[in-house]
């Protein structure tokens, strides 16, 4: 599929289509590699990586709310050494950039991570982790208090060898606040992560063993949309990745509609792991109905 | 991997114990007992969880698999509304199952909703030449399922919690009551059962597990494990069989 009308342009990402998985849903790509080509996709946002490898919280670590989910993984990856030699290794097979999710505990960290992943051959982009809910001594505060982000990301932002793009935390006051204070260093902005949650089982316990995990899926669209509407406002120009509970072609163009520029699903994959190239070709196929030339034509009509 | 399935029949077979058959082509991959499909509840995004359930029955010659489950939370009530000709979206087959080993006389253990997969695995390991004896437990009377089916298969013991029906008591109960000698042992259960299991039983043996899952396919790390060495790894796609003592329970 390489329709026109789906051609994206942002900073260090030529993508064919605005559709990629978002970071956490996809893992490193290998098991959906069995299902379709990845090459399809407009690009992925792999995993976390963080410095050492990472153990990740106790079980349960997922439970089901209404139209939605929550998760406390907390991050459990193999550490940046390992996903450079083998999981950013085995996606180099496949016509499709990578966009490198970073994490840790400190700026140190941070810095070290972006700094190895982002000379990787296919790694065409960070997508700065700030905003993870599921761990203790990391990510929230950075994505929370606006003074530390913009320290992090200008950090980050000088160690890298490609674009960075912060990823925003909705669990704050003010998301214009913490969108401003990073917005003149990013390269872009990728908006939101999940939100902080609970659930009880019928004894009147929490299910997961974090108590508190994110919530995402098609519950949280509604609060996405408006959180980029806003940003949208004071930050006309800078590209805005949106996620939060996409499970439909239409679904994306509300995202186009309040000025996101490319989109990213993720829970649905797990829903329906052929979700994302079901949604390019309906994507293309709903353009054409309306007989809409290119998808950025549709760009911030929200606020016509 | 993704398959749409038509439902076949659908029955109660004791308290909120529904027995679903299913029908379609990818039944032919489905070889290998102990392994499990990832149920949608429906095409809205109302439930945007699979539900695991392990495969209980596979009947290549007619492409159709029986799975047995507890209707009991919000998910598989709505499954057990469904009814013939209904369809039903299924990721399938999952996870790595129980190996049918060349054996002379095996124990199978089940606890509860942990019955389904050991009746392909005690039909396959008959078919292969082996005795199997079974000891299966539940809490009471208005629980117990597969008796006649596994009592087809080879020795069939039961035990409830409650002494309403069989041997009063536990598994373990029935087995201390055994005169026979195993080769090992196939278990699946709750937690605990399979943690007396493993710790009191002198044979090798192999058991199944259970963790609340997001993908199904080893994508999302929700359903990890500890192993004895200490690594985290995936149940739904390294499991939910395991050898016994490869895992901390
Ligand atoms: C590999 C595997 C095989 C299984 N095989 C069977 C089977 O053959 N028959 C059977 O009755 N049950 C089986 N289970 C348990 C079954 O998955 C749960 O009982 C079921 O998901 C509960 O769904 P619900 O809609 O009734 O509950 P809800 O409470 O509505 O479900 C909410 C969420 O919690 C999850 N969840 C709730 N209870 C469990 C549980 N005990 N284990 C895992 N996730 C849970 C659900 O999957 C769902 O994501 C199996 C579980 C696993 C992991
Ligand atoms: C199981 C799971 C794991 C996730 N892991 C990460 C992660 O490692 N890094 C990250 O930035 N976001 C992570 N997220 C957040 C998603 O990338 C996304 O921002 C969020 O889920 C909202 O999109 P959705 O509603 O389409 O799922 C995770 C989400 C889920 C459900
Ligand atoms: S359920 Fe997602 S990794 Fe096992």
């Amino acid at each position: 599929m390489n329709s026109e009308a789906l051609k994206i342009s942002l900073p260090g990402l030529e993508l064919k289509n605005p559709v990629m998985p978002a970071s956490g849903c996809f893992s490193f790509g290998e098991e959906f590699s069995k299902l379709y080509d990845l090459s399809e996709l407009g690009a992925i946002m792999v995993k976390a990586a963080t410095h050492e490898p990472r153990i990740g919280n106790r079980t349960p670590r997922v439970a089901e709310t209404s139209s939605g989910m929550l998760n406390a993984i907390g991050l459990q990856n193999p550490g940046v050494d390992h996903i450079l030699e083998h999981e950013l290794k085995f996606l180099e097979q496949y016509d499709v950039p990578i966009i490198a999710n970073v994490a840790g505990s400190e700026i140190d960290d941070y810095a070290i991570v972006a700094d190895k992943i982002s000379k990787a051959p296919n790694v065409k982009a960070i997508e700065l982790n700030i905003s993870c809910p599921n761990v203790k001594e990391g990510g929230i505060q950075f994505g929370t208090d606006p003074e530390t982000a913009r320290r992090l990301t200008a950090r980050v932002k000088e160690v890298s060898d490609v674009p960075v793009y912060v990823k925003l935390s909705p669990n704050v006051t003010s998301i214009v606040d913490m969108a401003l204070s990073v917005g003149d260093i990013a390269d872009g902005l990728t908006m939101i992560n999940t939100l902080v949650g609970m659930r009880l089982d019928g004894n009147g316990q929490p299910i997961l063993s974090n108590v508190t995990g994110g919530l995402s899926g098609p519950a949280i669209k509604p609060v996405s949309l408006n959180m980029i509407y806003q940003v949208r406002q004071h930050l006309p120009h800078i590209p805005i990745i949106g996620m939060g509970g996409i499970a439909t072609a239409d679904d994306i163009l509300d995202y186009i509609s309040v000025g996101a520029d490319a989109v990213a699903v993720g829970t649905m994959n797990f829903t329906d792991p052929m979700i994302c190239p079901a949604l390019i070709e309906t994507l293309d196929e709903r353009l054409d109905e309306m007989g809409v030339g290119h998808l950025h034509d549709l760009k911030g009509r929200a606020y016509k | 991997m993704k398959n749409i399935m038509t439902v076949v029949a659908q029955s109660r077979i004791a308290d909120k114990i529904h027995e679903m058959v299913l029908e379609g082509d990818i039944t032919k991959n489905m070889k290998t007992p102990g392994q499990f499909v990832h149920v949608r509840i429906n095409d809205t995004t109302e439930h945007v969880l699979r539900r695991p359930i392990s495969i209980a029955d596979i009947d290549q010659e007619n492409s159709r698999f029986t799975i047995v489950y507890r209707a009991e939370g919000e998910g598989t009530r709505k499954l057990s509304k469904l009814g013939p000709g209904d369809s039903l979206d299924i990721l399938s087959p999952l996870g790595r199952g129980y190996p049918v080993e060349q054996n002379s006389h095996v124990l199978i253990v089940g606890g509860g909703i942990g019955v389904p997969p050991l009746y392909e695995l005690s039909k396959q390991l008959n078919r292969e030449g082996v005795k199997t004896t079974h000891v299966l437990g539940f809490n009471s009377k208005k629980d117990v399922f597969y008796e006649e089916k596994f009592g087809a298969l080879g020795g069939t013991h039961i035990a409830t919690a409650d002494g309403s029906y069989g041997t009063e008591g536990y598994v373990t109960d029935v087995i201390r009551t055994l005169d026979a000698d195993f080769d090992c042992f196939y278990a699946c259960g709750p937690k605990v059962m399979l943690k007396v299991l493993s710790e009191t039983m002198d044979l090798d043996g192999y058991i199944s597990l259970e963790e609340r899952m997001g993908c199904g396919f080893g994508v999302c790390y929700a359903c990890v494990c500890e192993t004895a060495e200490g690594d985290w790894i995936k149940l739904c796609t390294e499991g939910p069989v395991f050898r016994k003592g490869e895992i901390v329970l």
